[in-house]
């Protein structure tokens, strides 16, 4: 049974830790009304880069020469994964569910007897993934002491990815990262950027239209295709923000509420003891009367 | 019929500008091109200059360094994220761009056409005020 003190003494632990949690809370609230704008601000260029390469792709007359980045080098031994996590813990599962699905897909990788090598953005997923795959880590990057993500940021792991590919270094490349639905749901999500996935070309054959360009497709393909890689990079970025936010959030508030449950459960007892303590000194009192 | 088309300038961070307008005019990779309704589809880039777009007798100007043009059913789609309107850009500002790329151009390992586009670039620059 713990004294009178010591319950006193863990109420007061509690509460300001309560306290703690609950300022984190307020600080990711803010952050993530800022974040979540980002991220649905960034939405329509990437959506529409994506877009233009779609008609471009269907326009290529020839698909044997064309750039390798879009069709791949038709090869798919070597693996290259890019892992986007956070710098920063305290937000839930948000880390490790872009951990764990990474894993689950290096395992399989593997298992098949490809080449995996990792790149690692945000020190928090090298921190998990170090444990397992410390030896498949070829390049780490963290932009801690930035204060907001920009394009260039963006761009520096575009061009490093694209330097390895130019350096045949890797068949195929897949991006891990935090898809933001909203507050509460943020879905993990693996997404190949090269080759180009074109999962929607299909059904879109009646919308085709001739264009006119300026210089020739080739050419236009080659310059817009690294741009196109950076974009995606750039908004698996913006997502992955506002996911951190909000899933720090959710996180900060359930441990805000746990901590008032505890600091509820601690009175009472607190009061008990208490109660039971005077109850006690009041016998002793009243049978030392009666001894009398 | 009205002689309007809608043109929209998004950079990665945000939608710059979203409107109808009657005429365009952008600086192609091959030369400046206007853009009225009912264009050809068309795709191209763009090289650092001045897009100009009227409407009503009035201008609006943006500076632009690189950028990808989409033209088709009557939507000019410009994705640049180098975007600065004309009225927002100072005297300083330019002067800081003019000055980057001059010492750009001074590096070694600059590749010819890449020293075109710079020097383009700072003409341009030098005549936007």
């Amino acid at each position: 049974m713990p004294t009178l003190d010591d319950l006193k003494k863990r109420i007061k632990s509690v509460k300001s830790t309560q306290k703690i949690t609950k300022a984190m809370k307020m600080v990711a609230a803010a952050k993530l009304r800022k974040a979540q704008e980002n991220a649905e601000n960034g939405r329509p260029y990437s959506q529409k880069m994506k877009n233009i390469i779609l008609n471009l792709t269907k326009s290529i007359n020839d698909p044997q020469n064309a750039p390798k980045l879009l069709v791949g080098t038709g090869k798919d031994q070597t693996y290259l994964c890019v892992v986007l996590t956070a710098d920063r813990g305290l937000c839930g599962g948000f880390n490790s569910n872009i951990c764990k699905l990474a894993k689950i897909n290096f395992k399989k990788i593997l298992s098949e007897r490809k080449e995996l090598k990792i790149i690692t953005v945000g020190s928090k997923g090298l921190d998990q993934i170090r444990r397992e795959y410390e030896k498949y880590i070829i390049k780490k990057f963290s932009f801690k002491n930035k204060k907001q993500i920009t394009f260039s940021e963006a761009e520096i792991i575009g061009n490093e990815i694209i330097n390895l590919f130019n350096q045949s270094q890797f068949d195929k490349c897949i991006l891990f990262y935090n898809n933001f639905k909203n507050v509460i749901t943020q879905i993990p999500q693996a997404q190949q950027i090269i080759p180009a996935e074109n999962n929607s070309s299909e059904n879109k054959e009646e919308n085709l239209t001739s264009y006119e360009f300026e210089p020739d497709e080739d050419e236009i393909l080659e310059d817009l295709l690294p741009k196109n890689i950076s974009t995606q990079v750039f908004k698996a970025f913006l997502e992955n923000a506002a996911s951190e936010q909000g899933s720090r959030m959710t996180a900060m508030d359930n441990a805000t509420r746990n901590a008032g449950e505890l600091v509820d459960k601690l009175t009472i007892n607190y009061n008990r003891s208490r109660q039971a303590a005077i109850t006690k000194e009041l016998i002793e009192i009243i049978s030392g009367a009666e001894s009398l | 019929m009205s002689e309007n088309f809608a043109i929209e300038i998004v950079s990665p961070n945000k939608s710059v500008l979203k409107e109808d307008t009657e005429e365009v005019t952008i600086p192609s990779f091959e030369g400046e091109m206007g853009i009225l309704k009912d264009h050809i589809s068309l795709i191209t880039f763009l090289r650092p200059g001045v897009i100009t777009i009227k409407k009503d007798n009035k201008e609006k100007k943006f500076f632009v360094e690189e950028g990808t043009v989409e033209f088709s059913n009557n939507n000019l789609l410009i994705l640049t994220s180098t975007a600065k309107s004309l009225a927002e850009l100072s005297r300083d500002n330019v002067d800081d761009l003019i000055k980057n790329s001059q010492e750009k151009i001074g590096q070694k390992d600059v590749s010819d056409k890449e020293k075109y586009l710079l020097s383009h670039k700072i003409d341009v620059l030098k005549h936007v005020i």
